[in-house]
């Protein structure tokens, strides 16, 4: 099959500004899209720089902007692209070193940020941990992370807010709050409740969607933000204020009633920052109704929700568990 | 045509009002035979899945279920219910034992969901169902000689696991649709399926802000006059926070148009019957660019 390469080329040692540069490739059905970059540095283009390894998608080096959108290289077949260019970038939200190759210093800062490591509490056990089955059940999905940095190169909150710790660190940093061995959950809960954690996610499914290895690090951000809220670490935060007043003003009226919920989900002072918009709204004819739209049997949706809740269980830990004196 | 149970979403009830109004404008002139689900609740928006992942599930079943006693499938105009909707269904419609166990919290209403409701955001209506060939036959006055840029919102195509618009053929709808009212829809404008900032707005509005900056500076960058939305959620933010983005007072204000007030333009439906006169960024500039080239 032809295929056209139109790669994103940049020097910026030599002070060089990104450039485009197109190559004409004839490349057998099956190949991929890192058969084809390693065909132009060695046929082509010696002077074209990129990071790969495995070829298997296993050591996560090759990750890179495949038509606007990151993957692995190695991953990605070119027949299945349907299109005549493929359009080729190196990750976002990192610095480049050159052409494909990004400078992970900045990915793996905030990785080592949430301590990613087991730190269990009391003596070790002559033999293994000994853990219920389905208290790891969890894990099953987070632990593929093979670390190609793919949804950091796409998070959108990442782009204007460089202290957000991302969707790799916060993936990470849930694989350790939900696994029964970690004792330090409480002070991970506290780390993410900060400036750069998880309510600085804007719940896009850019990282979910690019993940290489179905980790899907945003579902992670939404249940640790749960488990925020049920232990209390949020409290005093917007982010536990707008899950309260969302589930409430439904639970009441069965829709979303947006004048009360902005009231409920800000401190007085930054909704005092809002009164221009209300005004602005009221005098384009857009306020939201005074009184909210209530639809019939409104206080069925409360009966879910009341029901539902008393199904929630909590996360298994083994300290915990020692500490009230039962056995697994 | 198909009777649809039409799921105008809160924000099209509340913050956005000229959505819905455009909506039914559009429906009568066009046809649609749509029946309001008065008795649906929120879809949650994302945030009661957030706070309750199971009641999330039962809401919006609950709903699902309604439509299926009316024997209609759902349509939504709003890109945010269909994402929190697609995602439900892919979980209840597949998997029975888990319908089985939200049924359970349905039956004193004398509701049990099968697993047939079809959920579709007009824009898919409008292209598989009613057909663009027929779309076009209706434009009376085609939006030629503007450039309006799509902007899609996640939900509606992300993540691909629930909503699919790859396998599905669904990439590339709004452009369609833009394109077959007339107008340029401005192929190369990179924030059509990025986020808009508004699920920030509370706990970071500096970095919703931002977002939304980028995206209507995205769209300046390649000349677009205006932005066509399936979703009032970034309307609420493109829109009614423009104002407050980081460039807005060096740059020029873009306006930002709801699905069917693009189509209610073409199909000959006046201006204020649209709402256009209910939007935070002036649409008359817009309005003139469309007169000069009509």
């Amino acid at each position: 099959m032809d295929v056209q390469l139109k790669v994103r080329r940049q020097n910026p040692e030599a002070e060089g500004e990104p450039y485009w540069k197109e190559y004409a490739l004839a490349v057998p059905d099956h190949f991929t899209l890192l058969d084809a970059l390693i065909q132009v540095r060695e046929e082509v283009d010696e002077t074209l720089s990129l990071r790969c390894s495995c070829r298997s998608h296993i050591c996560g080096s090759c990750s890179m902007r495949v038509n606007g959108h990151a993957n692995l290289a190695c991953k990605t077949k070119l027949s299945d692209l349907h299109t005549d260019t493929v359009t080729v970038e190196p990750m976002g939200n990192m610095p480049v070193i050159k052409d494909l190759v990004v400078d992970l210093e900045p990915f793996w800062k905030k990785l080592y940020s949430i301590d990613p490591y087991l730190q269990p509490a009391g003596e070790v056990p002559d033999r293994e941990y000994v853990v219920p089955a389905d208290s790891m059940l969890h894990l099953d999905g987070v632990v593929n992370c093979i670390m190609c940095g793919a949804c950091v190169s796409d998070c959108e909150s990442l782009s204007v807010n460089p202290i957000f710790i991302g969707p790799t660190a916060f993936a990470k940093e849930y694989r350790f709050v939900m696994d029964p061995r970690d004792a330090a959950d409480t002070q991970r809960l506290m780390q993410m409740n900060g400036p750069g954690g998880v309510w600085d996610c804007t719940h896009c499914y850019q990282c979910v969607e690019v993940c290489p290895k179905d980790v899907a690090p945003m579902e992670r951000i939404m249940a640790m933000r749960k488990m925020l809220v049920d232990d209390g670490v949020a409290e005093k935060h917007n982010g536990a204020r707008r899950q309260k007043a969302f589930t409430d003003i439904v639970g009441r009226y069965g829709r979303l009633d947006e004048t009360r919920y902005l009231m409920k989900s800000v401190t007085m002072l930054e909704l005092a920052g809002y009164a221009k918009v209300g005004l602005r709204s009221m005098t384009h004819g857009k306020l939201p109704p005074l009184l909210p739209h209530r639809i019939p049997d409104a206080a069925r949706i409360r009966r879910i929700f009341e029901r539902t809740r008393s199904t929630h269980r909590r996360r298994f830990k083994l300290h915990q568990q020692a500490q009230e004196g039962s056995r697994v | 045509m198909t009777t649809y149970a039409f799921y105008p979403g809160c924000v099209a009830k509340g913050g956005a009002p000229e959505l819905y109004q455009s909506m039914v404008a559009v429906g009568e002139k066009l046809g649609f035979s749509l029946s309001e689900l008065t008795g649906a609740a929120c879809t949650g928006a994302g945030v009661i899945s957030e706070r309750d992942p199971l009641a999330g599930d039962v809401v919006n079943t609950r709903t699902f279920a309604m439509a299926e006693q009316l024997g209609h499938p759902i349509m939504t105009i709003c890109s945010t219910c269909t994402g929190v909707m697609a995602q439900v269904a892919s979980r209840v419609n597949r998997d029975e034992a888990y319908r089985s166990e939200v049924n359970q919290y349905l039956t004193d209403e004398g509701l049990e969901y099968q697993g047939t409701t079809e959920v579709k955001h007009l824009l898919w209506v409008l292209v598989e169902d009613y057909g663009l060939d027929r779309l076009k036959e209706m434009v009376v006055r085609p939006l030629t000689g503007v450039r309006l840029a799509p902007f899609y919102g996640c939900y509606i195509v992300r993540p691909s696991s629930a909503v699919d618009p790859l396998t599905a053929g669904r990439e590339g709808y709004l452009e369609q649709v833009i394109a077959t009212l007339g107008a340029d829809p401005v192929e190369e404008y990179r924030g059509k399926d990025k986020c808009c900032g508004f699920p920030l707005l509370e706990t970071n509005k500096k970095s919703s802000l931002a977002l939304t900056g980028k995206r209507l500076d995205e769209a300046r960058d390649v000349s677009a006059d205006a932005l066509v939305t399936p979703c009032p959620l970034c309307h609420l933010n493109l829109d009614g926070q423009q104002p407050d983005t980081p460039s807005a007072t060096s740059t020029a204000p873009m306006p930002i148009l709801h699905l069917p007030q693009a189509i209610g333009l073409a199909i000959g439906i006046a201006p204020e019957r649209l709402g256009l006169g209910r939007h935070i960024i002036d649409t008359k500039g817009f309005m003139g660019k469309l007169a000069v080239a009509g």
